[in-house]
């Protein structure tokens, strides 16, 4: 370390950006539970750390009406711990509490992890299949994008260089509507999904599949949504065809690799799995909920 | 603080199988203990010095290069950088020399042999500043095609590592050097005529992945060299009276210019019994004139320190229908890393140990790849070569329908049979902890679905060694117990309640103390299970030498002769009764009277190491979808001869077996094409989490070790021997597929449940 | 060399420290405060050696950058007892013999307090995932856990026999 990193708090929005904007090697950071073991694994140092968790707006989780706003600094410890969000989001609240151990549950991020773009990223899949929004401020203002799109390879994102995720949108889900996250790992805790699998289901009184989302992680280069699981769902009720379907679909939309955690052949076979065991639950769930009940 | 006013008392009586004894058998709080949940206890990087600096070391990215050049110029010109040194700072060593293996392991000299391999080290007065000067210094390499694979060192048409290194052991001599360091045969009987007489004969191959102790605390040391040509070290090891030996030697110093002080050891399980940072800090001291403190990164640990070695064997088994084993055969080979160990040897020695087979073949290999030197873990070479033998006896009682356990104890050993060495055992528990898990309710306890059910066996051989003991009684009748031996695990607590069962005084009135180098007699390593036996048995005796003093002294307080004073319950007591007893305090207290202070060492070779035997019994559920392991019971019985703190014999038992089970499915070291380590952290390289394990219940069985004063047979190594088979033939049980390739990761697992067909059959044969 | 000037509290402590803008919240307690209960066993968060209590959240202070602190409270091993009285786990831990190096017991023992603080009354398989992000290498985990367990009751105990003597 020639000159040492500095570090600075900034207490809003802008003034985050404007350091940001005059130091090409600064890095903007709220858990850093991904970017320190990055440094120490010999990245290239920041020349400054700017943390945005004293930033009001960044940490908080919040409802107006049908919208869910959730600040990208706040731990997701205090998502998983949120009895009114985990109620409707079940399965994204699932996938904020399988990141690490409680330690570092209680500083990562939803908007670490979709910035840091790791492929096998355990929030994004459950994100996008409920169809979350990232608020990004930019120079010119804020601009929305879909979850989806924030990612754009391995630690590519389509943020610029002065921008910051400020929070996420999410919509109240529609009755009989849920989500569910699944993951394989080799250990029951601490390791990283060699396959990740969200769903989410609606159903209509009658049984029937009336909306699906079907999204893979660790599978490809960035989240895998599965339009052909989803079309095999939509329409009819959640019959053992229909999840053999689910898995075929998820399994031939993989894009996977090799490496240290698993093999193409491993990946494939077991993201049809975990998409028809997470489709499963989520519709079980769907089934479940009250809200839907009386319409 | 409250805790030693709350003394808990025994919680589980002692078997009526050993003497009732008043201290031995309970499971007092640690006399360390207090120390050690309060954050006060000190590790080796818990060690600060005024003035120290901060040493770093400079590693090679390479597996196999030679060195062209190293040009520490520019490091040495950067800001607070003291000292920087290399290969050539130290004592020459040719191919050969006795020190040749650990002088180049320590630093590299005209070549680096893998990927880590230290070459250049920093001293400046922040860490950071010694990591930027490391970073600067230049090394100029010429890769050179690195040897990774044990197929690759076995094949004489790949380059010997080593131009001086010719396989010991081969008759002929060869003539070619070669990447087998070693070859180990033993052979007893007629092995073809003992196959001939078999009903079914099964031969299989396994395969294992070298693993890592993973001892939580990070190697660390601080020296300080002074200018009178002596230099203090203050580090954790299993040996500090080693660590001086090593960094003498490696330093070309005499052994009395280095005091070695341990610190506490944040677990070794093998791997802190040699040395990897010490003469580089006693180095870089010297040259800069200050003290140097060096702490390895957990990704320095991994890639530089000694994991165990990799295996691949074949084992091959007859055994009549009536479940007796004829024959063994077994062609074995360790990858040590890139120095000769004894792992062939060790596996060689305990691949058929278990068992009274009257004719077999052992042919064992040690090879070297561009890997880090291994070292010892926990029972070196054993798991491996149990993983064989105890999945092939599994799948001949299946073959023959016979159960497990009675199948095992049909050809157990026992006292007089012959071991793989020639020599006759002595008592062992091996029958007793077989019958100890046979009548487990957990033996007979239903199954769920997608469980199975597995059982292995393992056998320790121990060892005795050199330890030192000195027993200083105080003024008012406490004593102080100072051992040369590191308490990894209690071992404090293990020598108070010997001292407190032959003095007869409180083990609350006895302060066990570790000392350093200079101040108690030489003390061997702790390893091969010998700390609670030898140095316990030193123990013992140096507090008998006290007692006869205290006799002796008590007969001139009384007035009588020694031979009418006996030592009952921490008092002399004359046989006649015409004194009062006097309490041990009452002796002391009168010491400048009697002769002067009262201070006895004891001193010995321990002789008679009783072999240790363990059971374990292991329940996994697996899902077939995904092939993953989650072991959901599991039951150890072993015999500890006499446990002297049975809630630390209990932890070694559980602990090993935990190691065991994260070997067995999920722990390996994974290299890249170039030979460069791919998962050299906790995240991949995956030791069990809590979650990941059930309660272990862990049966001691007492069969007292007739050599010990106490019975003591040393628990520490056997307990990680059966996992691996345990594990395996409980997924065999659970999926119909064996797996004989370790570890059994998910992937393995599924890939064994949808491709593999039922092989249970394959390369087995039946005569009958 | 500009360094950051950081006040907080430590174990109740009004505490200044000097650091470094990079150097983590470990590095801190043990090089500039001299508390070194806390351990480095990995640097990546992996081994949850040294765990402390932030604010009352339990995190890995090796990835916790030490001006990060401005302000907060930190609960370290060395601030577990109150004076002479050990905390529950701590008297559970020696009376169960719930370690064997004791490298990862300060960890492990600021993991369990943020448990039970969570959740007074964790079932066994609710410990296990708790302390899921604490290696220990020693034990098997099985002392530790009944340790937990064995400490939750007895402060379960206390904390009745506290409120039955408030409402008598």
């Amino acid at each position: 370390m020639l000159a040492p990193m500095k570090y600075a708090a900034p207490a809003t929005v802008e003034e985050a950006r404007a350091l940001l904007a005059a130091d090409g090697g600064a890095r903007v950071f709220a858990g850093a539970t991904d970017l320190i073991p990055q440094i120490r694994a010999g990245r290239p140092e920041p020349s400054m750390m700017i943390d945005l968790k004293r930033i009001d707006r960044l940490s908080g989780i919040a409802r107006a009406g049908s919208t869910w706003t959730i600040g990208a600094a706040t731990p997701t410890a205090d998502i998983v711990a949120h009895a009114g969000f985990a109620a409707e989001f079940p399965g994204l609240a699932e996938a904020s509490g399988l990141i690490g151990s409680d330690q570092i549950q209680n500083r990562c991020t939803w908007g670490g992890n979709l910035v840091n773009a790791s492929p096998a990223a355990d929030t994004p899949p459950a994100l996008i299949v409920n169809d979350a929004k990232a608020v990004i401020a930019s120079a010119g203002g804020e601009r929305t994008v879909a979850a989806a799109e924030v990612a754009t390879g391995p630690g590519a994102t389509c943020l610029g260089a002065d921008e910051i995720i400020v929070e996420f949108t999410l919509a109240s889900p529609p009755p009989r509507t849920a989500d569910a996250y699944l993951r394989l790992i080799p250990r029951t805790e601490m390791d990283i999904a060699v396959v990740g699998a969200a769903a989410r289901v609606t159903l209509a009184p009658d049984g029937a599949v009336t909306a699906a989302a079907v999204a893979l992680g660790a599978v490809a280069p960035t989240v895998v949504r599965v339009p052909d699981a989803e079309a095999a769902l939509i329409g009819g009720p959640l019959t053992d065809d229909a999840l053999e379907a689910v898995a075929q679909a998820a399994s031939a939309a993989c894009r996977p690799i090799d490496d240290k955690r698993g093999t193409v052949a491993y990946r494939r076979r077991v993201a049809g799995v975990l998409a028809r065991r997470a489709v499963a639950i989520a519709a079980d769930r769907a089934a479940a909920d009250q809200r839907g009940a009386s319409s | 603080m409250t805790v030693t006013e709350s003394r808990p008392e025994s919680s589980s009586e002692p078997p009526a199988a050993r003497p009732r004894y008043r201290f031995v058998g309970t499971r007092p709080v640690r006399h360390d203990g207090l120390d050690k949940v309060t954050g006060r206890a000190r590790f080796a990087a818990d060690c600060d010095l005024p003035g120290q600096l901060a040493g770093c070391v400079v590693r090679s990215p390479h597996a196999h290069a030679r060195i062209i050049s190293i040009d520490t110029g520019e490091a040495e010109a950067m800001p607070g950088v003291k000292a920087v040194i290399s290969g050539g700072d130290f004592p020459a060593v040719a191919p050969g020399d006795p020190n040749y293996d650990m002088g180049v392991n320590l630093m590299a000299r005209d070549r680096v042999l893998y990927e880590g391999h230290a070459v250049a080290a920093v001293a400046a007065l922040t860490t950071d500043q010694a990591r930027a000067a490391a970073a600067a210094v230049r090394v100029e390499y010429e890769p050179l095609p690195p040897v990774l694979t044990i197929d690759a060192a076995l094949d004489p048409a790949v380059g010997a590592i080593h131009a001086h290194m010719f396989t010991s052991g081969a008759d002929p001599a060869p003539t070619e050097p070669s990447n087998v360091s070693q070859l180990t045969n033993f052979a007893r009987g007629d092995t073809e005529a003992g196959f001939a007489a078999a009903d079914v004969v099964i031969e299989r191959e396994f395969t294992t992945q070298p693993v890592h102790q993973g001892y939580i605390e990070p190697h660390a040391v601080t020296a300080d060299a002074s200018q009178d040509g002596k230099a203090t070290v203050w580090c954790s090891s299993q040996g500090h009276f080693n660590v001086r030996a090593q960094t003498a030697a490696m330093l070309g110093w005499e052994t009395a210019r280095i005091k070695v002080v341990p610190a506490e050891i944040g677990g070794g399980f093998g791997g802190k019994t040699t040395i990897y940072l010490e003469p580089l800090a006693v180095l870089l001291s010297a040259k800069a004139g200050r003290p140097v403190k060096m702490v390895m990164t957990r990704s320095e640990v991994f890639r530089a320190t000694g994991p165990a070695p990799g295996s691949k064997f074949r084992v091959k088994l007859g055994a009549r229908s009536d479940g007796t084993l004829t024959a063994g055969k077994a062609q074995m080979a360790y990858s040590s890393g890139v120095f000769p160990s004894y792992a062939a040897f060790l596996g060689a020695w305990t691949v058929f140990e278990s068992y009274d087979i009257a004719d077999f073949e052992v042919e064992a290999r040690n090879v070297v790849l561009n890997t880090p030197r291994s070292a010892a873990y926990r029972a070196p070479s054993a798991p491996m070569s149990a993983l064989a033998t105890e999945t092939v006896v599994d799948e001949l009682a299946q073959a023959l329908g016979i159960d497990p356990i009675e199948m095992r104890l049909r050809n157990a050993v026992s006292e007089g049979a012959i071991n793989t060495l020639g020599a006759p055992f002595p008592r062992v528990g091996f029958t007793e902890c077989l019958e100890a898990i046979r009548d487990h309710p957990h033996y007979g306890a239903p199954l769920g679905p997608n469980q199975g059910r597995g059982v292995a066996a393992g056998h320790w051989f121990n060892i005795g060694e050199s330890s030192s003991a000195t027993v200083n009684l105080n003024e008012d009748g406490t004593a102080t117990v100072v051992t040369g031996s590191p308490d990894i695990g209690g071992s404090r607590a293990s020598m108070a309640l010997m001292a407190a069962e032959e003095l007869g005084i409180d083990v609350y009135d006895i302060t066990p103390v570790v000392g350093d180098t200079e101040s108690v007699g030489f003390t061997d390593i702790t390893e091969g299970s010998r700390a609670t036996f030898a140095t316990g048995m030193a123990v013992v005796e140096a507090c008998r030498r006290v007692v006869a003093d205290l006799r002796g002294r008590a007969a001139k307080m009384m007035g009588v002769d020694v031979s009418e004073v006996d030592w009952a319950d921490g008092s002399a007591v004359h046989a006649g009764g015409e004194h009062d007893p006097l309490p041990l305090a009452a002796i002391t207290a009168e010491a400048k009277k009697t002769g002067g202070p009262i201070t006895v060492t004891g001193s010995l070779d321990a002789k008679g190491v009783g072999p240790s035997f363990a059971v374990h019994l292991c329940d996994v559920e697996v899902d077939p979808e995904t092939g993953v392991v989650q072991v959901v019971r599991y039951t150890a019985a072993q015999d500890a001869g006499t446990a002297i703190h049975p809630s630390y014999v209990e932890g070694q038992i559980q602990g090993g077996a935990a190691q065991g089970i994260g070997w067995a499915l999920n722990e390996e070291y994974i290299y890249d094409g170039d030979g460069v380590m791919e998962n050299p952290g906790f995240l991949d390289y995956r030791v069990p989490v809590a979650s990941d394990l059930p309660m272990i219940d862990a049966v001691i069985v007492e069969v007292p070790n007739p050599n010990h004063p106490y019975g003591v047979r040393g628990v520490g190594e056997t307990s990680i021997i059966p996992p691996l088979a345990a594990v395996a033939n409980a997924v065999a049980a659970a999926t119909g597929r064996r797996i004989r390739d370790l570890p059994m990761s998910p992937v393995r697992v599924l890939d064994a449940i949808v491709n593999s067909g039922s092989d249970s059959t394959d390369s087995s044969s039946s005569n009958g | 060399m500009s360094r950051v000037h950081v006040t907080c509290t430590v174990n109740g402590d009004e505490t200044e420290f000097l650091c470094d803008g990079g150097q983590t919240l470990l590095n801190a307690l043990r090089d500039e405060l001299g508390l070194t209960g806390a351990k480095e066993g990995c640097g990546t968060g992996d081994c949850g050696s040294c765990s402390v209590i932030i604010d009352g959240r339990l995190t890995c202070s090796c990835l916790v950058l030490a001006p990060e602190a401005q302000g907060a409270a930190v609960l370290t091993v060395e601030g577990l007892a109150s004076g002479d009285d050990l905390h529950p786990l701590q008297q559970s831990f020696l009376e169960g013999a719930a370690l064997q190096c004791g490298v990862c017991t300060p960890g492990i023992l600021m993991a369990a307090a943020a448990l039970l603080d969570r959740n007074p009354d964790p079932t066994e398989t609710e410990v296990r995932y708790g302390l899921a992000g604490n290696l220990c290498r020693c034990t098997g985990y099985d002392k530790i856990v009944r340790s937990v367990l064995a400490a939750a009751d007895s402060q379960r105990t206390t904390s009745q026999r506290t409120n039955t003597e408030e409402t008598a």
